[in-house]
């Protein structure tokens, strides 16, 4: 008699769902899903408000990245009421996106990621986690918690709020740069720099190599891919330029915020509440494993996948090895984690940058004279978890009159999906199967970062 | 010394409540090492319901002293594990305004179900009308519930998300034996160092588009009153706290007014009869606010507040 597995809660990523693998007679998988099993309504409730709130309301959507959905959003509800921002403004935005990107790459790989690459898949569940790594590793441990921790003061203490963040508003931001807050910012990011740099030696040369084998099966598949550029030479871009959709051959189409309608559908299965974006320009959605339709994928695999290079220099150095070892593109799922930590080098890079700006200290950080209208306006930024496209509409009192949110982790419904199916086929043989094995499963889910 | 056991789960929650814990920092490091088991915390921890390989038909927990949970509760796989958690765990504690208040999420309140699907499934822009799904998820619940509603609650930190002060006073109190740890029943005001001027005459409320006035170079205690320069500040029917013991409130010290986060003052306060109250004192017609559900509950639509409209 065939069976199911259900395996819940997944463990070790943000958000709430589940899988369940079913066997057929003979043990063998004959279906595999995950089951988003949470519907919360964002788009609906913030109808009716001032479309300047919206940014002070959707942070909620993620506690891991609520900085991107803070900027994202203000970025909708300026192009509602039809603001142009003043430089400074725009450039404290950038460097809050880097900032908050920064301890998040640091929290994934080391505590939600490499307990499957430190520890091993098979080790047993009540080790194969940050504690465990605190015993395996207690020195390395001890400084990836003061990084990680030392990422969130720094941006804390400039914004006031580094979980649901306030300080991004309607035309800008709530307060300048002092001189001094720079010159500690930037301490403090130079530290996290070579702290980035000596992470990524450490996983491309200890980690990833033992695990080339499981990434060379798990969740492999063709797809599409979806990231942002800068549109002057394509470089990756983490907070704003155009979007890129490249098909699973590589050719792509790239295109403004506005014109996503045209280049994304969303599709809805009976079993989850997450719907499942594709690809409008493959006609339809097939969530086949072998010959996938309609399929992209988004967040840091993809980023690497579509930019032309990377934006700073020792970033493009790791992109160059990153490449030369795996194409352009690639389909290798487990790359993600290690695609994550070249971003996090270029965002280190990038605040950097920002930090010795002049204009980032300028006093002109908001525009003036900002007035209620009716308007349409899309603003995306790219999370760590996948691009946030906040689509809203307001009327003549600037009140919020439609909003279609496509968050990160939505992107990677399909994908993820098909990521569960494949390694549970290639993993699960005539009844056989263990703890190990499932969270090999898992770990296929865990590389999109949800 | 043996450990103390704590299991910790999300509800309809976002995570921001769990990477609050983190943020307590070396102190939680150091409580790691040496005082706290968590048995349980689906964010870290590979502990599974029905068994590590899925087999069981029941859910299950294991037991603990301490449970923290964060979210409301909005579907019933919601509830079930709220359940679970108040039976094999001791002392319970609702970490976040979610669970103490309903949070942001309990604003669909107002909403029914069907406007929900509606535009999710079939009306937006960008979906490809469908049937509304109903396999193998759970159903959702006729609105969503703060923690209280469900279960017999011990220890209430509210905060979106709480700051890390309170998280690690309740755990240290709870390890020195103590089954209370209240927070204050003050305001955000009581904990603001702006300058009150207390003249009647704010001409116009001012929009969150429209910036406050004051000099960067100049500390908070120099800084007029955001509700006095017309801002819709909240502060003064919110619960005090988000600077954690000490430090001043969070959103007036990035220069933009409170929000009502840490939900309402005390248990059973009418945010909604106060705050006009509030705007009338500095000389404000309460009937011209916009929006006022939008502002007065937006952290805390269960216990009933937020109704549905028509
Ligand atoms: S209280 Fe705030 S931080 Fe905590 S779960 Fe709710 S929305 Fe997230
Ligand atoms: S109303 Fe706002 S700005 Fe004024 S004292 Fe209260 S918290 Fe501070
Ligand atoms: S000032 Fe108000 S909204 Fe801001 S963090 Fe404090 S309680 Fe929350």
């Amino acid at each position: 008699m065939g069976k199911t597995l259900n395996i819940a809660p997944i463990t070790r990523i943000e958000g709430h769902a589940s899988v369940s693998i079913h066997l057929d007679d003979t043990g063998n998988v004959s279906d595999a899903r995950m089951h988003v099993l949470s519907l919360r309504g964002f788009e609906q409730f913030v109808l009716g408000r001032p479309v300047e709130e919206v940014p002070r309301i959707v942070p909620r959507i993620c506690g891991i990245c609520p900085w991107h959905h803070h900027l994202a959003s203000n970025k909708a509800a300026d192009a509602c009421l039809g603001v142009e921002l003043p430089p400074t403004g725009r450039k404290l935005r950038e460097l809050c996106q880097m900032m908050a990107y920064i301890p998040d790459k640091i929290l994934h790989f080391y505590f939600l990621a490499a307990p499957d690459f430190v520890l091993g898949p098979d080790a047993d569940y009540s080790v194969r986690n940050v504690v465990g790594i605190v015993g395996a590793n207690p020195e390395l441990a001890k400084k990836v918690v003061h990084m990680r921790y030392k990422g969130q003061m720094l941006l804390e203490k400039f914004a006031g709020k580094v979980i649901h963040p306030v300080a991004g508003v309607v035309g800008g931001f709530s307060k300048p740069l002092l001189e001094e807050e720079r010159k500690e910012i930037l301490a403090g990011i130079q530290e996290l720099k070579d702290f980035s740099i000596f992470t990524i030696k450490f996983a491309r040369e200890e980690v990833f190599p033992k695990y080339l084998d499981a990434v060379k099966i798990l969740g492999v598949f063709p797809s599409g891919y979806l990231g942002t550029v800068r549109p002057s030479d394509g470089a990756l871009e983490l907070y704003d330029g155009e979007l890129r959709m490249m098909d699973k051959d590589g050719n792509f189409d790239q295109f403004t915020y506005p014109e996503y309608v045209d280049y994304i559908g969303e599709h809805t299965e009976p079993w989850t509440y997450l719907k499942f974006p594709y690809s409008r320009k493959a006609g339809s959605l097939n969530l086949d494993e072998n010959d996938p339709v309609g399929v992209y994928r988004a967040n840091t695999l993809a980023r690497i996948n579509v930019c032309d290079k990377m934006a700073t220099p020792m970033a493009q150095e790791e992109l160059e090895i990153f490449r030369k070892e795996f194409g352009r593109p690639t389909h290798l799922t487990l790359l993600y984690h290690w695609a994550r930590l070249i971003e996090l080098v270029q965002a280190c890079e990038r605040a950097e940058e920002l930090l010795n700006d002049p204009e980032i200290t300028g006093r002109e950080h908001r525009a003036k004279n900002i007035e209620p209208r009716a308007g349409d306006g899309v603003g995306c930024v790219e999370a760590p978890r996948g691009t946030l496209i906040h689509h809203y509409k307001t009327d003549d009192n600037g009140m919020v009159t439609m909003a279609n949110m496509i968050v990160g982790t939505t992107h990677n419904n399909a994908p993820m999906n098909l990521s569960v199916k494949q390694a549970a086929r290639a993993l699960i043989k005539d009844g056989s199967y263990d703890q190990g094995i499932l969270n090999r499963v898992e770990m296929a889910i865990r590389a999109y970062d949800p | 010394m043996t450990k103390v056991t704590v299991a910790e789960e999300w509800l309809n929650a976002c995570a921001g409540c769990e990477i609050a814990i983190l943020n307590v920092g070396d102190v939680l490091v150091d409580l790691l090492v040496n005082n706290l088991e968590f048995v349980h915390i689906p964010v870290l921890i590979d502990k599974k319901y029905f068994g590590q390989t899925g087999e069981d038909k029941e859910l299950s927990i294991p037991e603990a002293v301490v449970g923290i949970v964060s979210g409301g509760v909005r579907n019933e796989e919601h509830k079930e594990v709220l359940l679970e958690m108040r039976k094999k765990c001791q002392i319970l504690i609702a970490l976040g305004t979610c669970a103490t208040d309903g949070g942001i999420p309990a604003m669909i309140n107002m909403y029914s179900e069907e406007e929900l699907k509606q535009f999710y499934y079939k009306d937006s822009p960008t979906t490809d009308p469908a049937e509304y799904p109903t396999e193998h998820i759970p159903p959702l619940l006729d609105q969503c519930y703060a923690l209280d509603e469900i279960v017999k609650v011990d220890v209430s930190l509210p905060g979106c998300p709480p700051h890390p002060d309170w998280i690690a006073g309740a755990i240290l109190a709870l390890l020195d034996g103590k089954t209370e740890f209240k927070m204050p029943e003050r305001s955000v005001c009581d904990a603001c160092p702006t300058v009150r001027e207390s003249k009647k005459g704010i001409a116009d409320i001012k929009r969150l588009y429209m910036a406050a006035e004051y000099d960067p170079e100049k500390p908070l205690n120099e800084m007029r009153c955001l509700l006095e320069q017309g801002l819709l500040c909240l502060g003064p029917v919110t619960g005090v706290g988000c600077g954690g013991t000490k430090g001043a409130p969070r959103c007036i010290s990035a220069r933009v007014p409170c929000r009502g986060c840490y939900g309402p003052v005390r248990k059973g306060a009418k945010p909604l009869v106060d705050y006009m109250g509030a705007l009338a004192s500095v000389g404000f017609d309460p009937a011209k606010m916009p929006d006022r559900r939008g502002y007065l509950a937006r952290f805390s639509g269960a216990h009933g507040v937020l109704k549905k409209i028509g």
